[in-house]
């Protein structure tokens, strides 16, 4: 029996099918946790996402003179790795955390971050807000996520292009010029509101402007130097973002309405946790949205009796992921089930769609 | 017609934080402020219809617990995306060491 592709779109099969099992803004599984112990996780501040913008800009500065000091010689290599990977990569848990309005307590300082962040990883970020706060919605339920990163069968040659951002960048560039002319794709229409479109339409104009305004300064300096330094780092400097975003959740169930068999927590060093803000603690961000990345470990050590055990490495997640991607693309029905606690049961879910088969 | 409604005693909520009311097949969110004063509004978020006492009282902002849309509780003001439509706010009352207020 040979399994048919599941429809990824948001307006197509599968996701009539979402609605239909009930998988559609469902209530999902969450961990009992204290009222007064959760309200202290929740609560903001912005010490300690000011310190972190500040080193993060500040290592930004630092390495971006040193590239262009060194611009010519082979010196400035290591340099412009340095500043790719603060402006390709670290810009996506900015965007996200600041998207989520739980960086900094100050709203104004969310939104700083939120914007030049979002440009730094060239997302349009009213689209993208929205289609975040989708995916929170309907965590990896097919017909409905419009985030699923990883569709089974996995497309391995499009994952490989997309550690360099290739894909994702030519697909903004495309949404781009599609927003700037005043429309939306008929899924991007299913999650960003009427009231929010021309947001969409107008920034999109922007982007091009500022995109324009790079390549014009190259020409006029008759070098790449410009471009290296913005826009070009979403691409040179992306391949740590598919590095921990491959961990979230790849490779486990869909169509499950609990994060725990859905989501990776992977326990990462103190440099990636800086680089990736936390992220690295999924199950506890999508269980509990409202707690800052600051406060994750913390959660972590709240909720983790009763969820599956954490993946000890970056190493170990991997060790799972890649033989997964690869059986998938020849058994796309395939994927990880999450072992949980002893005692503890997963919650009763509604399977929603399955991969159907040529016999069906 | 409206009608008062009995809806907790004063201690039942915490400072600076929000409870959850059912009542008649409706839910309501009731607040007290650091301050002590208290608020009552629909309960469930204009956005996804998520109970929003489970959110986070920030002053006078409720902040819904799944998607960080955020609500002024004493004018039902949403104040941007991902809510865009107000939530709908009741007069209360206090009588005695008791929260009511007034139902449509």
């Amino acid at each position: 029996m040979t399994p048919t592709a599941r429809d990824y779109s948001l307006v197509g099969r599968d996701s009539e099918l979402a609605e239909q099992n009930g998988l559609v803004a469902a209530d999902w599984y969450s961990v009992d946790i204290d009222r007064k112990q959760i309200k202290r996780l929740m609560k903001r501040s912005d010490s300690p996402a000011i310190r972190d913008t500040i080193i993060w800009l500040g290592l930004l500065l630092a390495s971006g003179a040193g590239a262009v000091y060194f611009w010519g010689t082979w010196w400035c290599v290591p340099f412009f790795l340095v500043y790719g990977v603060l402006y390709g990569s670290s810009s996506d848990s900015r965007w996200h955390e600041s998207g989520h309005g739980t960086a900094f307590k100050t709203r104004w300082m969310n939104s700083a971050l939120y914007y030049l962040s979002s440009f730094m990883i060239l997302r349009e970020p009213t689209i993208w807000l929205w289609s975040h706060t989708r995916h929170h919605t309907d965590t990896i339920i097919v017909g409905r996520d419009p985030e699923i990163a990883v569709p089974r069968p996995p497309d391995i040659k499009a994952m490989l292009l997309n550690i360099f951002a290739l894909v994702s960048t030519w697909k903004t560039l495309k949404s781009l010029i599609l927003h700037a002319g005043g429309t939306l794709t008929p899924n991007e229409a299913t999650f960003v509101p009427e009231s929010e479109r021309p947001k969409v339409f107008f920034i999109a104009r922007i982007y091009i402007a500022i995109l324009l305004a790079v390549v014009v300064a190259c020409v006029v300096a008759g070098s790449i130097l410009p471009a290296m330094l913005v826009g070009l780092p979403t691409i040179y400097g992306g391949f740590m973002t598919v590095f921990f975003g491959l961990t979230q959740h790849t490779g486990l169930a869909e169509d499950v309405l609990d994060h725990r068999l859905n989501s990776r927590t992977v326990y990462m060093n103190p440099v990636f946790r800086f680089l990736y803000w936390n992220m690295n603690y999924h199950i506890e961000h999508h269980m509990f949205p409202m707690v800052p990345y600051h406060a994750l470990p913390e959660l972590h050590e709240a909720i983790k009796h009763d969820c599956p055990a954490p993946y000890p490495s970056t190493i170990a997640a991997y060790r799972e992921i890649l033989p997964t991607l690869l059986r998938q693309v020849k058994d796309p029905t395939y994927f990880v089930r999450r072992n949980l606690p002893r005692g503890v049961e997963p919650v009763p879910h509604n399977p929603g769609a399955v991969f159907q088969t040529s016999s069906q | 017609m409206s009608q008062w409604i009995d809806a907790c005693a004063l201690e039942d909520i915490d400072e600076e934080d929000a409870i959850t009311f059912k009542h008649d097949g409706g839910y309501y969110a009731l607040y007290r402020t650091e301050d002590d004063r208290y608020f009552v509004t629909d309960g469930l978020c204009t956005h996804e219809r998520v109970p929003l006492a489970n959110g986070l009282v920030m002053g006078t902002i409720i902040e819904c617990p799944k998607h960080n849309g955020r609500f002024d509780f004493t004018t039902g003001e949403a104040k941007g995306a991902p809510v865009c439509v107000n939530l709908k706010t009741y007069e209360t009352d206090i009588r005695g060491d008791r929260l009511f207020f007034k139902l449509d």
